[in-house]
């Protein structure tokens, strides 16, 4: 009896280690708190009750939907919260709290527990989410509110203007009344939650890294393929700055890309992911109608992972690699 | 198709245990394509389950006057002239109608489900049969299409059109709102997507669980089924009738 409890009998890998999915999900959590900070002292308490509704609407959700599924329970793993967090991240703060909890229950339950659960959703939960109210209700997604108008307010749709994103285009370059680079990298600018304050969503992906919850390739390679691009598209490294610190891109790079599902594993197919991504937000933000492409390059490459890890599989371990021989295959 | 049905059971087939939209899943390019508004929802039910019942009738009647080989361009021009009576029909007596099915309402000639029970039950069934066959696939159609317009038209816009041929009324017009509609009176806002290609997918999936848990309950055994009977086509399947195997 003794035995049995001391030694646990499963499948390789028999690696041990303290690391669990929970101590990762508190991690990522800890990452995100200076860019929730950051978006509540630019919009408000409006922001605070995004995040609350939207964080308790996930973990709601991933209650109701394990128990009605008969399945064990795993909101204790947290990632519900970090889902929930990043949803509210990519919301601007005008949004209807109904719509916030609308977009929680497709994030937990149509993404997420409809294919299975933690480990099992085929594109990131809360990108997808944001997509499907992006294309349910247009007009709230698009007008971000504008900073500092609104420390304790509640109807901030009158102060609304166009996001950062909206104000550069590859034919007229910057436009006039853009805000400062400055103002972009410390979040005193429009957009949604999370989008703000480059220099909070830095911070947040220090600590990742330094805790090693993710690996700085596909950080780096996104942003770095999005700062090359548009340098040459712009000629300009004024419009290179705005363009990577603006819009979703950081927040993107930093917390979305990297998600561990719907990323791939080894270093070669994190390389072809992220600059992939890198082109495709390209594509979309110089020659798209939208002026924002990181959540849908996102999901594009999400879908493509299986392929690349295809691609990229490693030799296993004591075997040659396997020469291409046609004779042999007829 | 084993033991012999009765007529009651021929009809009532079609509604839920083989409606051809959830459960044989046919005919999905005109359901997400019409099933925005549940006018166009009923005008394209009514319509397809003419064309069905008059082709059903005609083939049955015909099938031993048509050579096997040639079988499959014989039922497209009897579908056909079917489908140009009903169009000619529908653009002299509801144009309304006609101007928003456009293209879909000659493609019904194409429609899977009215070559599906064509190839499938009337080649080898009584007139009587094929006739009870085809009203209760038209109305399991109809059914299908029209709820499907109710979940999207009720959250894509906030509004139903109660109405069949331009008879009838609107739900804004029921609680008096005017020009608003019933999400944004009370509170909410109307969710797009719902009336774009996304939302009529999701909505067909979600009707479609719904249908197979309710077919379940019928007695319908779990559809964890091998070969033939794992296939969707097996009741329309030519090569099953005939006691052969498919490849797949």
């Amino acid at each position: 009896m003794e035995l049995n409890n001391k030694l646990t009998v499963s499948a390789s890998p028999h690696v041990k280690s303290a690391e669990t999915t929970t101590g990762i999900m508190l991690d990522v959590i800890i990452a995100l708190i200076p860019a929730g900070v950051a978006s509540i002292f630019v919009f408000g308490l409006k922001a605070l009750a995004v995040i609350a509704v939207s964080v308790a609407a996930c973990v709601l959700a991933e209650f109701l939907s394990r128990k009605a599924m008969k399945r064990e329970q795993t909101i204790g793993d947290l990632s519900a919260v970090v889902t929930g967090l990043l949803l509210a991240y990519n919301l601007p703060a005008t949004m209807p709290l109904w719509e916030v909890a609308l977009g929680a229950v497709i994030a937990i339950v149509v993404v997420k527990q409809m294919f299975g659960g933690i480990g099992q959703n085929f594109v990131n939960p809360a990108l997808l989410a944001r997509i499907v109210l992006m294309s349910a209700f247009p007009a709230r997604m698009s007008a971000g509110a504008m900073a500092g108008t609104n420390i304790t307010g509640w109807d901030v749709e009158a102060a609304t203007g166009a996001t950062p994103m909206g104000m550069i285009s590859l034919a007229d370059g910057l436009k006039d009344g853009a805000p400062s680079l400055m103002d972009m990298f410390i979040g005193t600018t429009s957009g949604c939650l999370g989008e703000v304050s480059a220099l909070a969503l830095m911070l947040g992906g220090l600590y990742l890294i330094i805790r090693k919850v993710i690996s700085p390739i596909i950080p780096v390679a996104y942003i770095g393929t999005v700062a090359i691009i548009t340098l040459i598209a712009f000629g300009d490294v004024n419009a290179m700055l705005y363009e990577v610190l603006g819009g979703g891109l950081m927040i993107g790079a930093i917390f979305m890309a990297t998600d561990y599902t719907t990323s791939p594993i080894t270093n070669k197919g994190k390389w072809i992911y992220a600059i992939c991504a890198g082109l495709l937000t390209c594509l979309i933000r110089l020659f798209g109608s939208l002026p924002e492409g990181v959540s849908f390059s996102i999901i594009i490459m999400n879908i493509l992972v299986p392929h690349i890890e295809n691609a990229t599989k490693p030799t296993i371990f004591g075997t040659v690699k396997e020469k291409k021989n046609k004779e042999a295959d007829a | 198709m084993a033991e012999k049905k009765t007529l009651g059971q021929e009809f009532s087939k079609g509604l839920i245990k083989e409606n051809p939209v959830l459960r044989l899943v046919l005919g999905t390019c005109p359901t997400l394509a019409v099933s925005t508004s549940i006018e166009n929802a009923i005008g394209m039910g009514i319509a397809a389950t003419l064309v069905l019942i008059c082709s059903n009738i005609v083939i049955s009647a015909l099938k031993k006057v048509i050579p096997n080989k040639v079988r499959i361009p014989c039922y497209i021009v009897v579908i056909a002239a079917f489908v140009t009576i009903v169009q000619l029909l529908v653009k002299a007596f509801a144009p309304d109608l006609d101007a928003s099915l456009g293209i879909y309402l000659p493609l019904i000639v194409v429609n899977c489900i009215i070559l599906g029970r064509a190839e499938g039950f009337a080649n080898k069934n009584s007139v009587i049969a094929s006739a009870v066959d085809g009203i209760g696939m038209g109305v399991g159609f109809t059914i299908a299409l029209t709820l499907m317009a109710a979940v999207r038209e009720f959250f894509g816009s906030g509004n139903l059109t109660l109405k069949v041929l331009g008879f009838g009324t609107t739900l804004t017009d029921i609680f008096g709102l005017g020009e608003k509609d019933v999400l944004t009176a009370i509170g909410l806002e109307p969710i797009l997507i719902f009336i774009l290609a996304p939302g009529g997918f999701f909505t067909f999936g979600l009707l479609m669980a719904c249908a197979n848990k309710l077919a379940e309950k019928n007695g319908k055994p779990k559809a964890e089924l091998k070969g033939c009977e794992a296939c969707p086509m097996a009741a329309t399947c030519a090569m099953k009738a005939d006691g052969k195997e498919c490849a797949e």
